[in-house]
């Protein structure tokens, strides 16, 4: 088109459950823009074609971890995805692995009560005190755990995950790389009761080292390094509490 | 049918403010029953966009008076003066608060906590970690208030009105997005969150859940919205998406250039003196648009742009500060700018407006406190300084968490039948919305519509006719309104019939800030009038509060607090 605009067909997963016994699929045509990311596509459909359409969406800037859907079969945020990169069919679906809710809307309860489960937050034997001001960091502190804090819980790694994909229950890579990041923290003194969750049935030790959270994780935040690393500690904390001499009188 | 649920406090929004509300109503009583009410999971809220820091005093060579001076000047003067020495002074501590919980700020060789340039702040004070401020703050926060279990959270259910009894606020009304059950959600007192309302405008850094909710929700029930037309042009958004490319890059160094080459801000006068680059963002949006009006701009697909040139920083420096500017340039707008300046030009993204707050976070309204982008505690006044608006969030919300509580402590529960019938005419109202198929109109048509009208009457430049006109329209695309047909009929998860609550509160937010603006005659801050270009505190240096009335707004005056800064042209 002498706009610059070319036409591309988007087949959408579709799901009502106040209408629909099952997903269905359904195809648009949409003119699109050469600038156009996947999601633009999505709310010219939503404002333009068919109002009934349901996806979520905000910031469109690639941070807000709403936006996440299956595209072509892989786990993307559709902010971020330039349509120029696909041919003329994009088949968008919701993101693999989690219950719909409807159309593209995925339940993320499961995955906020994991996180949870890790505690992310930090822990100290003792709080301190307001007045006590902010605690030293060096640059090469903050770098151990930097990277692992990048993480948006935008869940394409759950989608990706092919032990989520057979254990719904498992941990999962977002989660375990969360928990890990408070571990590693030189603020943070809660790493033994982290261990002790991840020792638990379900978590690192169900990972079968696929390293597919890793490729599809749109912040590099590496989850596959985080879970193999809160591995080998939850084992070097469990062998250490075998050796080391117990408190108490004999 | 409703269903109705019980707590001590209720808060509405879960970004930075709601979140620290929260945590400091579980610090004052650790048994008190907390609602976290938000439209969206609060690790979604807009405060993950938020990218260059947050101020408060921290190096020797700064304090109160200073942090407060820049303030107050950076407000055109209309700050109020007790809240911002109240704001300054509690800054340090609150950021603090957040390093104990863990947010990963940028750190000096010796480990304190760094701290860089920004515009209108005469020295290095504002905090940040790399250029993702608000995401790891917002983070931070939210993981750090999942460790309480008297917090709790009705993910995705979008309040939609204030249920009001005996004169006071007892609840909300919130519509549980998932299931299309309107819950009737009762606390002894409400603080609102929500948070700005920049898509009002075509062209915003706002993420589309910024929707002046908590504004129109307060103003229909009588709460005024103070200094609505005072809406800040951030000077460097992408043009085409208007993604935000953070003040940071030019307090790390970052030059404006023009067609020419030329670094206007120094080559030529817009009031910013040897600031240059590192001037308010009210005068830098003006400076860029009189460059492109004079001819020395660049031309694009969206329109012209001047550049933001970092290329001088280095590849290195870019990383280490600035690198989601990087990935986005390069994302956004095909553009890396270690190698090529990045295209820019202002771009909506901050009401310094909105509901009118005192310095303890209450409104009018008893039980009503409101914090953050929300409110208008009238910190920022006619112009926000980059980087107050992160530490604003956490002040005041934990001033509005706190003081909820004492009010709730102190005050009756007020009739759940009363309040159960409102919530029943709400759930009413909003089931007769759903797949509405009677009406004339298109929600994308009104929206469209209201989006030329606030760029043509409220931009950075504004005029009489103009901002008239502008009233006008939004008060006929009210009418309009009235008259959508929607398609969805569905009850589980309508993401048509938020839009469609949305819009109705975005009408209610632009006829505020139309009207308000219409009102002002002078040039202050961001509101700023070709037609009388200059400042004049003979007869407007008060507040504007507009009053909700179904026949149209009201406007009043409300006093600004002097008393420690005398106003002063204001020259950089």
């Amino acid at each position: 088109m002498s706009d610059g605009h070319s036409k591309k067909t988007f087949v959408v997963t579709r799901f009502d459950p106040d209408q629909d016994a099952a997903p269905r699929k359904q195809s648009y045509e949409v003119p699109v823009h050469p600038d156009w990311k996947v999601l633009d596509a999505l709310n010219f459909i939503k404002d333009e074609v068919d109002a009934t359409l349901s996806h979520r969406w905000s910031c469109r800037m690639a941070v807000c971890g709403s936006c996440g859907m299956m595209v072509n079969g892989e786990p993307r945020l559709t902010c971020k995805e330039p349509l120029s990169q696909y041919g003329d069919t994009v088949v968008v679906a919701p993101l693999a692995n989690f219950p719909v809710i409807r159309d593209l809307v995925i339940d993320a309860d499961g995955f906020m009560e994991k996180l949870t489960s890790v505690k992310p937050w930090i822990i100290r034997a003792k709080e301190l005190a307001v007045e006590e001001g902010p605690m030293r960091q060096s640059p090469a502190e903050l770098a151990e755990f930097k990277q692992f804090s990048m993480c948006i819980n935008c869940m394409l790694c759950y989608s990706a995950c092919p032990v989520v994909a057979n254990e719904p229950e498992f941990l999962g890579p977002a989660a375990i790389a969360l928990g890990h990041r408070y571990s590693l923290d030189s603020r943070d003194e809660g790493a033994a009761e982290r261990n002790e969750v991840f020792r638990g049935e379900g978590t690192v030790f169900s990972c079968s080292f696929a390293n597919e959270c890793t490729e599809v994780c749109p912040k590099h935040v590496d989850p596959a390094a985080a879970v193999n690393q809160a591995k080998l500690n939850a084992v070097i904390d469990w062998a250490s509490s075998l050796v080391l001499p117990r408190g108490g009188d004999e | 049918m409703v269903e109705v649920t019980r707590h001590d406090i209720v808060i509405v929004g879960g970004g930075a403010a709601g979140l620290r509300a929260a945590i400091a109503a579980t610090e004052i009583d650790p048994a008190a029953s907390i609602a976290l009410v938000s439209k969206v999971y609060p690790m979604r809220s807009h405060t993950v966009s938020a990218e260059g820091g947050a101020a408060a005093v921290a190096r020797e060579d700064d304090n109160f008076e200073m942090h407060g001076y820049d303030t107050v000047k950076g407000s055109d003067f209309l700050g109020d003066q007790d809240v911002i020495r109240y704001f300054v002074e509690q800054a340090p501590r609150e950021l603090t608060l957040l390093e104990h919980w863990g947010c990963p700020w940028s750190r000096n060789d010796d480990g304190t906590v760094a701290t860089r340039a920004f515009g209108g702040m005469s020295t290095k004070r504002t905090w940040y970690a790399t250029d993702k401020v608000g995401f790891h703050m917002l983070h931070a926060l939210f993981q750090h208030s999942l460790r309480f279990d008297n917090i709790v959270r009705y993910d995705e259910h979008f309040a939609t009105r204030l249920l009001i009894d005996g004169g006071a606020v007892r609840g909300v009304a919130a519509l549980d997005v998932r299931t299309g059950i309107v819950r009737v959600v009762l606390g002894r007192a409400v603080i609102m969150a929500t948070g700005g309302a920049g898509k009002i405008f075509p062209f915003t850094t706002n993420g589309n859940i910024k929707t002046g909710d908590g504004m129109a929700l307060a103003y229909r029930a009588g709460v005024a919205l103070k200094d609505m037309e005072f809406v800040q042009y951030h000077p460097t958004g992408l043009p085409g998406t208007g993604i935000l490319i953070t003040e940071a890059t030019r307090g790390e160094g970052g030059y404006l250039i023009n067609c020419d080459g030329e670094r206007f801000l120094t080559t030529r006068d817009y009031g910013v003196g040897t600031k240059a680059e590192l001037g308010p963002r009210d005068m830098i949006s003006r400076a860029i648009i009189q460059e492109i009006e004079a001819g020395r701009g660049i031309p694009g697909p969206y329109g012209e742009y001047v550049h933001l040139d970092l290329r001088h920083l280095g590849e290195a420096k870019i990383d280490a500060r600035l690198p989601m500017v990087r990935e986005m340039s390069k994302i956004y707008i095909g553009v890396d700018p270690v190698h090529e300046p990045i295209p820019i030009r202002p771009v909506v993204h901050y009401m310094m407006g909105g509901i009118d707050t005192d310095i303890t976070a209450a409104t009018s309204l008893p039980g009503l406190y409101a914090a953050g982008e929300v409110a208008c505690a009238s910190l920022n006044g006619s112009n926000r300084l980059g980087s107050n608006s992160l530490t604003e969030c956490l002040v005041f919300g934990a001033s509005a968490g706190r003081n909820a509580m004492a009010f709730a402590k102190g005050s009756g529960e007020g009739s759940e039948d009363a309040l159960r019938r409102q919530g029943e005419e709400e759930a009413a109202r909003i089931v007769a919305l759903r797949g509405k198929q009677k009406g004339g109109e298109k929600l994308a048509r009104i929206r469209a519509d209201l989006h030329q009208a606030m760029e043509s009457g409220c931009g950075v430049y504004r005029v009489q006719e103009t901002m008239d006109a502008t009233a006008r329209a939004v008060a006929q695309l009210k009418g309009r309104y009235a008259d959508v047909a929607l398609e969805d009929s569905s009850s589980v998860f309508n993401t048509e019939l938020i839009a469609a609550l949305e819009m109705g509160n975005m009408l209610d937010v632009a006829e505020a800030v139309a009207n308000s603006a219409a009102a002002r005659r002078e040039s202050r801050g961001a509101h700023t009038r070709r037609d009388v270009p200059k400042r004049d505190d003979q007869n407007f240096l008060y507040h504007t509060l507009c009053h909700f009335d179904p026949a149209g707004p009201r406007l009043g005056k409300k006093e600004v607090t002097l008393g420690h800064w005398e106003p002063e042209e204001r020259k950089y």
